[in-house]
């Protein structure tokens, strides 16, 4: 049987605030244990939460760009559960009445295609703890830091059918994100985490199978995998005629496998009732329009807008659309050189290729839009072949000044004087008798193979210099004569 | 709405209450009656009215994103059980 994959995702996302969503305590990643959990953070008897208002703003910012419905009125919810990373005895979130409703996303596909995905909502909540398993002989430590963390949790509907489509909507919704300015996305440090629901049916039918949920999933790369794995264990259990058990898993990243999380399932049920200690948050038309009308750009417009004013390829358009320091290098060194499509290969090329070599980010690039600029401009006016301009480059990275400091002093500059190049082509048909004699006598289709040894030999001798179109035009000329 | 011993077992379970086999029949007795109570109020014709969150007819107040706290993991931890490297300790709990 062809079994189809269905899958909605919920991400986690860390909103990048100065404080704890109810407390006051700095809300920063890598601080000792517990030097940043307050009285409210450890849920102290008798302390009460109060509402972080840049967290909502964030909330709502998000909501915005996803054309979504605003709650004007939600409300927080306890989610009971025990787990000692969360003391209280129960999460604060919000169930009943969420911040965000339902939304759209369109989402850019590697191949420069896109397709909708729905948001059934967007809700805040805190974080837990951190439980430390292995440090302590027979017991567990908590750090109670991340506790009180604002997470925005962006809930979609099943409609994804493959991992691909699962991490570009992964990558645009990070896009999105950093672009906003609400998190920073760092997946790495648990910023940005994936939980997928993922079920199988049989090819044509719209019914949901049974799912299963792999929670805490912290890569693109983690997410594909994950996803491969659990479908194809989900395929083996329905192909022998079982059935899948709806739980809770957790994907073991070292051994490529997804493993069943037994003991939160005995206690799957959460109690969810109105937090009594958090007046419903009331947000008006005016507070609403103020903030949309200062979203920044967004990167689905701004893939729309480089397409159309810069004629780049949807690809380009969205790799360098996707991130807002990237896009902004990208129209610096376009504004100052005029050629867009030689910037978006550049930066998309070479400068990426540098900048993932050092791991650095566009914003710590010892290039700037300026000198790049300069250098394409040498480019488009044939100063530079496409190999001298990469030599210019490793020159601008090492900071040897700009690209006519470095064509001038290391003498780079393109031979594109046809007399110069003609005496060298002489000169290298009168060393090679016997290679003129075979081309001569080859047929058309394997002259221009046969031609590559002479271009060879004059590259050789100009140091790399010769203009490659005008040497290919002169020497043909003169081998065909 | 009748409940059974095995509802109230489970309800403890999940809040990590210990009711003593002996105790259980009288708990769930008990229990049954405050649910009876919960029944007669179910009885009330509630069409139109709002679900209430919160008693006060007000609205949340909302925070700056300021640093107020600071560290404070001397004083919290010197009332923990066990505390060892910064981290408050627990007993073991394996996922």
């Amino acid at each position: 049987m062809k079994w189809e994959q269905v899958m909605g995702l919920e991400v986690h996302l860390q909103l990048a605030t100065q404080t704890k969503i109810f407390s006051g305590a700095a809300n920063r990643f890598g601080a000792e244990p517990n030097r940043q959990a307050c009285a409210v953070d450890l849920g102290m008897p008798g302390m009460l939460p109060v509402v972080n208002e840049l967290a909502v703003k964030y909330a709502v910012m998000f909501g915005l760009s996803i054309d979504a419905a605003i709650g004007k009125r939600s409300v927080f919810d306890r989610k009971n559960y025990f787990y000692p990373d969360s003391p209280k005895g129960y999460q604060i979130s919000q169930f009943f009445e969420p911040i965000v409703g339902e939304g759209s996303f369109t989402i850019p596909m590697p191949d420069g295609s896109t397709f909708p995905i729905r948001i059934t909502r967007a809700h805040l909540e805190e974080d837990a703890g951190k439980s430390v398993h292995d440090a302590f002989a027979g017991q567990t430590g908590i750090d109670l830091n991340r506790a009180g963390t604002p997470l925005l949790e962006i809930v979609t509907e099943p409609d994804f059918r493959t991992a691909e489509q699962a991490v570009a909507y992964l990558k645009a919704l990070h896009s999105l994100v950093t672009t906003l300015g609400i998190s920073d996305g760092n997946m790495a440090e648990g910023s940005m985490r994936c939980d997928i629901n993922l079920s199988l049916r049989a090819e044509g039918s719209d019914e949901l199978g049974t799912r299963t949920e792999i929670k805490n999933v912290n890569s693109f790369r983690f997410v594909e995998r994950a996803i491969g794995v659990e479908a194809e264990r989900q395929r083996d259990i329905l192909e022998d005629g079982g059935r899948i058990v709806q739980e809770t898993r957790l994907y073991d990243a070292d051994n490529n496998e997804t493993r069943s999380m037994r003991s939160k399932e005995v206690a799957n049920d959460y109690r969810y009732f109105p937090e009594p200690d958090l007046l419903p948050i009331i947000i008006d038309e005016t507070y609403i329009e103020t903030l949309r009308a200062t979203l920044p750009e967004l990167p689905g417009p701004k893939r729309q807008r480089f397409v159309q004013h810069y004629a780049l390829s949807d690809y380009d358009a969205a790799l360098l659309a996707s991130e807002r320091t990237l896009a902004a290098y990208f129209e610096a060194v376009t504004a100052s050189c005029g050629e867009a499509k030689l910037a978006a290969n550049w930066i998309l090329g070479d400068l990426s290729a540098a900048l993932n070599r050092e791991d650095i980010g566009i914003n710590q690039c010892p290039v700037t839009p300026e000198a790049l600029a300069g250098l394409i401009l040498r480019i488009a006016d044939n100063t530079l072949s496409s190999k001298l301009a990469k030599q210019v480059f490793e020159g601008l990275w090492r900071g040897q000044g700009s690209a006519e400091d470095i064509i001038e002093a290391q003498g780079l500059e393109q031979v594109s004087d046809s007399g110069v190049l003609e005496a060298m082509i002489d000169e290298v048909i009168a060393n090679n008798p016997a290679q003129v004699v075979q081309y001569k006598a080859a047929d058309e289709g394997k002259r221009k193979k046969l031609s590559g040894f002479f271009v060879g030999q004059i590259m050789k001798a100009s140091k790399g210099q010769a203009n490659p179109q005008l040497l290919s035009t002169l020497l043909i000329k003169k081998l065909d004569r | 709405m009748s409940i059974t011993p095995a509802d109230i077992a489970q309800v403890a379970s999940l809040a990590r209450l210990k009711i003593p086999e002996d105790a259980l029949q009288d708990v769930t007795d008990r229990f049954g009656r405050i649910l009876e109570l919960v029944d007669e109020l179910q009885q009330v014709d509630t069409t139109g009215v709002d679900p209430m969150s919160n008693p006060h007819d007000m609205q949340q107040r909302l925070r700056a994103d300021e640093i107020t706290e600071t560290n404070a993991r001397e004083r919290l931890q010197s009332v923990a059980p066990a505390v060892d490297q910064g981290y408050f300790l627990v007993p073991r709990v394996i996922d």
